[in-house]
């Protein structure tokens, strides 16, 4: 639909877009990234017409833009301009209905139906036809949008060029507006090419990107691929993180703030001064939010958090909603459901077992709760019917060293394999298939990091880390696990 | 949203209701329905009654008719000028006597009458077309200088440019005239703009550069109603804004020139009417351009029956009386303007 061959174009002489070649297919929506002053803007205006090439060819439906006359170019390209004040108080249907100047050729051509109906599917499309009698003037700057949004479309363009559409407007705004031109892209075969400041909206709504840099291209290619670390360092000179979307197949970026700002000034740990014990909970404080991965109630998943909770609850415990139990149980005590990690175990909380493990540079704090009293052989089990009983092992490893992701993972794994072998070594057996148990059917684990210090990039046990982990889970769980059995063994005793 | 019929109804009835009172008050009151007679009469070529004084004849005919048809047209010119030049530059205090367009034309008009210009062929249409020239060449100049100041061209700064070649223009005036040696006062009397003692062959000095003027502009309303939202935008639209704002700058330069020409300058008629205009029936060209130019006709009849009754028999330049409505309007629309950016 869209053919740039070797342009270059600028102001006054100066070349600021420099031998730039890509082509955009009908229904694409195109992305054009890139620094304040790398030719974003300029190349949008050489596309539009305003501006003359300099060298090279622009083609729309294969036919060079010099070769149309303005209106026949405005009956295939239309601009979504950035907001500018206005200076008369034109209706919102009369501002919408100039959009339609390129279709009236003449000069005695008069308004028709065709028009009209054209006018009001748009005004509708784009939610404003509500207000099609007040005056532009009066509206907020996502209701201007949208009606200059309105306008660019009842052109009916081919292809429609969008110079930082999301320019302030709200987070509301921005998705409706983008939301709407990707439909109109996908289901009406509108070719979209945006100028986005924004590296995440694009990433979330672009097919394919062109990241320019000082009037060159940079990259041309998928959001997965343009939007790489390396690249978007190097060009925005800024530090970012690439991650994926946690619901969505698209990269998302993280900006890293310098670190002065940050960082904590000195070195700090989590020991077990952080930790305190009640018969109605263990809690550990940590100063500062650590990074977790973890299979709690509330705060599960990844994340940084600051308290973390090993509630005890009864043996019936059973709620429709123990998420929301949870939350409300946290708040009534003063956590802040945000900033927590909260699990539960029906076990007697005296029986835990911590302990602190010094690694060379780094240094760990594990804490267990544990019962083997339904324990499974997870080789041979079933799915549960009725009511889960709350977790019966958790296991709490807090590490003072930064890990990367793939660590955390290797923790997981290294601190679940040391669990299996305590319950190997205790012959504790699955009480249905007699093999011995690997863990119970409710087990929660934990791993956090305080994520500065010795940086430690994996956790499986060919390593100082994973051996620590293993080890330390192992001797603190088999304590636990103990305690728990002695006091059984007492109480039967009697 | 108000139906077309009564915009043009309303202006329409109010320009006939100006022309017949202006007609009828003076030093001898002529009654209206002898002004129709009168007026019926001439137009169908037929004799007039007997019943009419024939000394309401010579007065109405001779007199008052030309001087009303001449304000008419000078205030139609300026104000849909004004209209046109507000569209164009997407700036409402934009108006041939504060873009210096009017002093412009003023120097080309007081060069031919002082120097007794007069070109072959055009003969009485030297001094319009000398000043239509000269107008066109203040506005390009006015306009060239101010988007050297400032790109973006904004309100302040076209009004700053427009107020400085007034002032300079203004002296070249001057100069002529002491150059001239010529009696000041009339010179004076007739640059605060006047229709009065014109006749009928102002009239027809005018009307061919009006109806030229006005349908150039009336051609290119809704290029108007696009470039009102700025160049670019415009062109996005689909306009040929090189072309299309040439036009509306050359028929704009007519319609001020040729108006200067017969009844001097005479400010700020087109900057009140297109805002009154725009205030009462909305800003679309398409029906603001004519509307601005009954109302302005009608305004500026009017103005002229105040300009030549209110401290009768002294006749009042009627630029004074406009400018005296005017230039507050002017600062009233300055500063909401700057209120809102």
């Amino acid at each position: 639909m869209l053919l740039i061959k070797n342009a270059s174009g600028g102001y006054d002489g100066e070349e600021i877009v420099k031998n730039i070649s890509f082509s955009v297919n009908e229904g694409e929506f195109f992305g054009i990234l890139g620094p304040n002053g790398s030719g974003k803007t300029t190349l949008i205006n050489m596309i539009s017409g305003l501006l003359d090439l300099q060298q090279g060819k622009i083609e729309v439906a294969g036919r060079n833009i010099a070769d149309y006359s303005k209106k026949e170019l405005a009956r295939k390209i239309a601009v979504l301009p950035q907001l500018t004040p206005q200076v008369f108080p034109y209706t919102v249907k009369e501002m919408v209905s100039l959009g339609r100047y390129a279709h009236h050729s003449g000069l005695f051509r008069s308004w028709t139906k065709e028009d009209e109906e054209i006018v009001q599917r748009v005004m509708r499309q784009t939610n404003i036809l509500e207000f099609a009698d007040t005056s532009v003037m009066e509206h907020s700057g996502g209701e201007q949008q949208r009606i200059f949004l309105a306008q660019a479309l009842v052109q009916q363009p081919k292809v429609l060029l969008l110079d930082e559409p999301t320019n302030h407007l709200d987070l509301a705004y921005q998705k409706e507006l983008l939301d709407l031109l990707r439909k109109s892209a996908k289901e009406k075969g509108l070719t979209v090419v945006a100028i986005l400041h924004d590296l995440n909206l694009a990433s979330l709504y672009c097919d394919r990107l062109l990241l320019m840099d000082e009037g060159e291209a940079k990259a041309l290619e998928n959001p997965d691929e343009v939007l790489s670390e390396e690249l978007i360092n190097s060009v925005f000179d800024t530090e970012v993180i690439k991650q994926a979307h946690s619901k969505i197949a698209k990269p998302q970026l993280h900006l890293m703030p310098s670190k002065k700002t940050w960082q904590a000034k000195k070195l700090w740990s989590i020991d077990e001064t952080n930790l305190s014990f009640s018969t109605e909970q263990i809690v550990l404080h940590s100063d500062l939010p650590v990074k977790t991965i973890s299979s709690g109630i509330v705060g599960a998943g990844i994340g940084w958090y600051k308290y973390f909770v090993n509630r005890h609850v009864d043996e019936n415990y059973y709620c429709n909603d123990h998420r929301k139990e949870m939350r409300t149980y946290l708040k009534g005590r003063g956590f802040p459901p945000a900033q927590t990690v909260g699990m539960m175990t029906a076990i007697v909380l005296e029986d835990y077992s911590y302990g602190i493990y010094e690694g060379n540079g780094f240094s760990i704090l594990v804490v267990v709760t544990a019962s083997v009293g339904n324990a499974v052989d997870s080789s041979r089990a079933k799915p549960l019917v009725g009511p889960v009983a709350p977790g019966t092992i958790n296991t709490w490893v807090f590490v003072n060293g930064s890990l990367t992701e793939e660590a955390f993972i290797q923790a997981t794994i290294t601190a679940t394999e040391a669990k299996a072998q305590v319950l190997r070594d205790l012959a504790i057996q699955d009480r249905k298939t007699g093999t011995v148990a690997t863990g119970t059917p409710t087990d929660s684990i934990l791993i956090a990091a305080t994520q500065q210090g010795k940086e430690l990039d994996y956790a499986g046990t060919a390593t100082e880390l994973g051996a620590l982990i293993g080890n330390a889970v192992y001797q603190e769980m088999k304590q636990a696990i103990s305690k728990t059995l002695n006091r059984k063994k007492a109480a039967e005793q009697g | 949203m108000k139906s077309n019929a009564i915009k043009y109804g309303i202006s329409c009835a109010l320009l006939i209701g100006a022309m017949l009172f202006a007609i009828s008050i003076g030093s001898v009151s002529v009654p209206i329905l002898d002004i129709v007679k009168v007026i019926g009469s001439e137009a169908f070529r037929l004799p007039v009654g007997d019943d009419v004084d024939p000394m309401y004849v010579s007065i109405v005919y001779e007199i008052r008719l030309p001087r009303v048809l001449l304000a008419g047209l000078v205030g139609a010119s300026l104000a849909i000028a004004g209209a046109a030049f507000q569209g164009l530059l997407r700036n409402p205090l934009a108006e041939p006597y504060i873009l210096g367009v009017s002093s412009g034309a003023s120097v080309g008009a007081v060069a031919t009458l002082f120097f007794g210009i007069s070109l072959p062929v055009i003969g009485m249409y030297t001094l319009p077309f000398l000043s239509i020239i000269t107008a066109l060449t203040t506005i390009l100049i006015v306009l060239y200088f101010a988007r050297k100041i400032d790109r973006t061209m904004r309100v302040e700064t076209i009004i700053l440019t427009g107020i400085i070649f007034s002032a300079f223009l203004g002296s070249i005036i001057s100069l002529i005239i002491a150059l001239t040696g010529d009696e000041l006062q009339q010179i004076i009397g007739w640059m605060l703009g006047s229709v009065s003692m014109r006749g009928f062959r102002y009239v027809g000095i005018i009307l061919p550069f009006f109806i030229l003027g006005s349908f150039i502009l009336l051609m290119n309303a809704k290029e108007l109603n696009a470039m009102s939202l700025g160049e670019e935008r415009a062109q996005h639209l689909g306009v040929d804004v090189g072309k299309r704002k040439l036009l509306i700058l050359i028929a704009g330069s007519i319609l001020t020139g040729a108006a200067v020409a017969v009844s001097g300058t005479i400010g700020f008629v087109g900057l009140v009417i297109p805002h009154l205009t725009r205030k009462l029936w909305g800003p679309d060209h398409v029906h603001l351009l004519p509307l601005s130019m009954i109302t302005g006709a009608g305004f500026l009849i009017l103005t002229d029956l105040l300009s030549r009754t209110i401290i009768s028999p002294q006749v009042l330049p009627v630029g004074v009386i406009t400018a005296l409505v005017g230039a507050p309007v002017f600062a009233i629309i300055l500063i909401k303007q700057r209120r809102r950016s």
